[in-house]
């Protein structure tokens, strides 16, 4: 007879597993792959591509989507969708806008109202999650409807228009236009400041979720929120804040896009929230929570960046784009499943 | 010796439904109490009194001989109480190490940042001490076998200072070997000092292990023994109902048990 120690030392059936295999089975490789291959495949075809001036363009496409595309994956990781993430930026920037419009206060005062708002919009969002328990599926559908209509609403009612008031004449204009719609020359390259507030953001959402407390709850409450509830972590405290860590980026994004174009378009946004979670997805986040990667959404946004300007850059219709980001979305989505089983086989 | 926590004519009632009556048990340091009883015995109905998921509605729980009464799965933690659930309360696709320390992270630093090398570090500690080796503890979870699950959810709760663990049915879903592993870390946390309650419907397993029995019938105590005053077989047999079985026997003594049918033919 062996004892059981014995059994558990001679036990091999769970060995180390080689450095390739762990690499491999990393949520963030299906899409560096993806990357890879579209940008050789536009160095190859789209002559402009090859230019070095135009990697601000491609990097300033892939900020704006990357910007929301990280909150989304941690809000993901975190076993939620939100669906009012598109509309919520244009809330964002309408809000500030209309505030500071109408009532001719400083921009700076409609800044802070926005951030207010668009946090709260994500609070609420979690608050009604929670208290209702519908899953977030329906529960940021409805917001995202009734934010649309508020969007068109409100700004006709204020402007009598569907587009904000320009405010570039206003108090306070230049300087926000400094912090939300700067940009830099680096020699031949011209960068905007949503490529540093995307690459920050990354940098930031990585650590959290890699290095922090908080990050090991986001896991667990995607992973099984009762178990994470049972070992004494806060769900729904973390589920609130990831709704608005969403507001927050929705903030930022919106400032962005009142600053750079001195008005918001009431209708912009709608099935930009596709956009966040398809990005999100090709980086290895699951549908269904407790798996995923900030980098690798960061890693899809940079791919959308690149199709967009490579399919216009290469001479194609860009009629075709949206089919193509769908194939990318099913081949992304497929090569993860695939890259993962194989990993963890080994 | 005293007993750590001990259950006097304990009773809970949903409505007017009496889950459990008159239920008085003690848990002593270094000791297996087992609760055995089939489905609907009222076993679920206990852990969730002990644990502070419901509180009681009659008698007295008492820890350390004054009474108390939990609010929260929390109170009883804090108290020393933890319960290795049937569905173990670990996160499936995150690292044995993460899972480990879910809601007690080790930080270090300035910036409260996770202590990820000490984590693992006393991870495998710990885990060896039960004599579970998996050499790499970045896995995910889903990828153990159930008892190495089991072992995991068990060394967790010894290692954040439990003393009194209760093992939900941990056999129930696991072959005979995986049993056997899992039987001898019950024995381990009794050799560590805790006292174990040990939940299960199998009086073979219980008995491998157990110190003191307790055999709930319907929301009942119907047996309370100490091993000394019990044999294996009359265990089984009050388990199985006794009287129940022998009737059941009698009922079934018409079938003719050895018999084969053989396929109708079509004709």
């Amino acid at each position: 007879m062996s004892t059981v120690e014995e059994l558990a030392a001679r036990d091999d059936r769970v060995a180390g597993r080689p450095l390739a295999a762990r690499v491999l089975s990393r949520p963030e490789v299906g899409s560096l792959v993806a990357a890879v291959v579209i940008f050789l495949l536009f160095m190859a075809v789209a002559e402009p591509f090859r230019n070095v001036a135009n990697v601000g363009t491609i990097l300033y496409g892939a900020s704006t989507i990357g910007m929301m595309a990280v909150p989304v994956a941690l809000l993901m990781i975190g076993g939620e969708f939100d669906l009012s993430a598109g509309v919520a930026v244009t809330t964002a920037g309408l809000s500030g806008s209309l505030l500071a419009w109408n009532f001719g206060l400083n921009v700076w005062v409609g800044v802070l109202f926005s951030l207010v708002l668009a946090v709260a919009i994500g609070a609420f969002n979690g608050w009604l999650l929670l208290r209702t328990g519908l899953p977030s599926f329906l529960v940021t559908l409805g917001t995202f409807f009734v934010l649309q209509g508020v969007n068109l609403g409100v700004t006709r009612i204020a402007t009598g228009n569907v587009a904000s008031a320009g405010i570039n004449d206003m108090d306070g204009f230049a300087s926000a236009h400094a912090v939300f719609g700067s940009e830099v020359t680096i020699g031949p390259i011209n960068l905007k400041i949503t490529v540093l507030y995307w690459v920050l953001l990354t940098l930031i959402a990585a650590y959290v979720l890699l290095r922090t407390r908080i990050g090991n709850w986001i896991f667990a409450v995607g992973g099984d929120a009762g178990a994470a509830r049972a070992v004494g972590v806060p769900v729904r405290a973390t589920k609130v804040g990831l709704f608005m860590a969403v507001g927050f980026c929705a903030w930022l994004s919106g400032m962005h896009l009142l600053f750079q174009f001195n008005t918001v378009q009431s209708g912009e946004g709608v099935g930009k929230e596709f956009i966040f979670i398809i990005a999100a997805v090709i980086g290895g986040c699951l549908l269904t929570g407790g798996y995923g990667s900030v980098v690798g959404a960061s890693i899809g946004a940079l791919i959308f960046g690149m199709t967009q300007l490579g399919i216009n850059y290469a001479g194609w219709n860009p009629d075709w784009f949206r089919t193509f980001l769908g194939v990318m979305l099913l081949l992304a989505t497929i090569v993860n499943l695939y890259v993962k089983r194989r990993a963890d086989l080994r | 010796m005293t007993a750590i926590l001990s259950l006097s004519n304990v009773g809970k009632s949903y409505g007017n439904v009496h889950a459990l009556r008159d239920v008085s048990l003690s848990v002593r340091q270094g000791e297996v109490t087992c609760v055995l009883g089939d489905n609907g015995a009222g076993k679920s109905t206990l852990i969730k009194i002990v644990s502070g998921l419901h509180p009681h509605s009659a008698g007295e729980v008492s820890l350390d001989g004054s009474p108390v009464s939990f609010g929260s799965p929390r109170d009883a933690q804090a108290a020393g109480i933890a319960t290795v659930y049937q569905d173990l309360a670990l996160a499936p696709l995150m690292s044995v190490w993460r899972n480990f320390f879910l809601g007690n992270e080790l930080r270090s630093g300035l910036l409260r940042m996770l202590d990820i090398a000490s984590m693992k570090r006393i991870c495998a500690a710990e885990l060896s001490k039960m004599g579970i080796v998996i050499p790499d503890l970045e896995r995910p979870v889903a990828s153990l076998s159930g008892g190495q699950r089991q072992c995991v959810a068990i060394a967790r709760a010894i290692y954040f200072g439990a003393r009194v663990i209760i093992l939900d049915e941990p056999t129930a879903a696991l072959g005979v070997k995986q049993s056997g592993l899992v039987l001898r870390y019950v024995v381990k946390a009794r050799d560590a000092g805790l006292g174990v309650i040990f939940i299960t419907h199998n009086p073979h397993h219980a008995y491998l292990v157990g110190n003191h029995f307790v055999i709930l019938k319907l929301g009942r105590v119907v047996l309370d023994a100490h091993r000394d005053s019990l044999t294996l077989d009359r265990l089984a047999a009050e388990m199985a109902g006794g009287e129940e079985l022998a009737e059941l026997s009698h009922e079934l003594r018409g079938v003719d048990a050895g018999k084969v049918v053989p396929p109708a033919s079509p004709s």
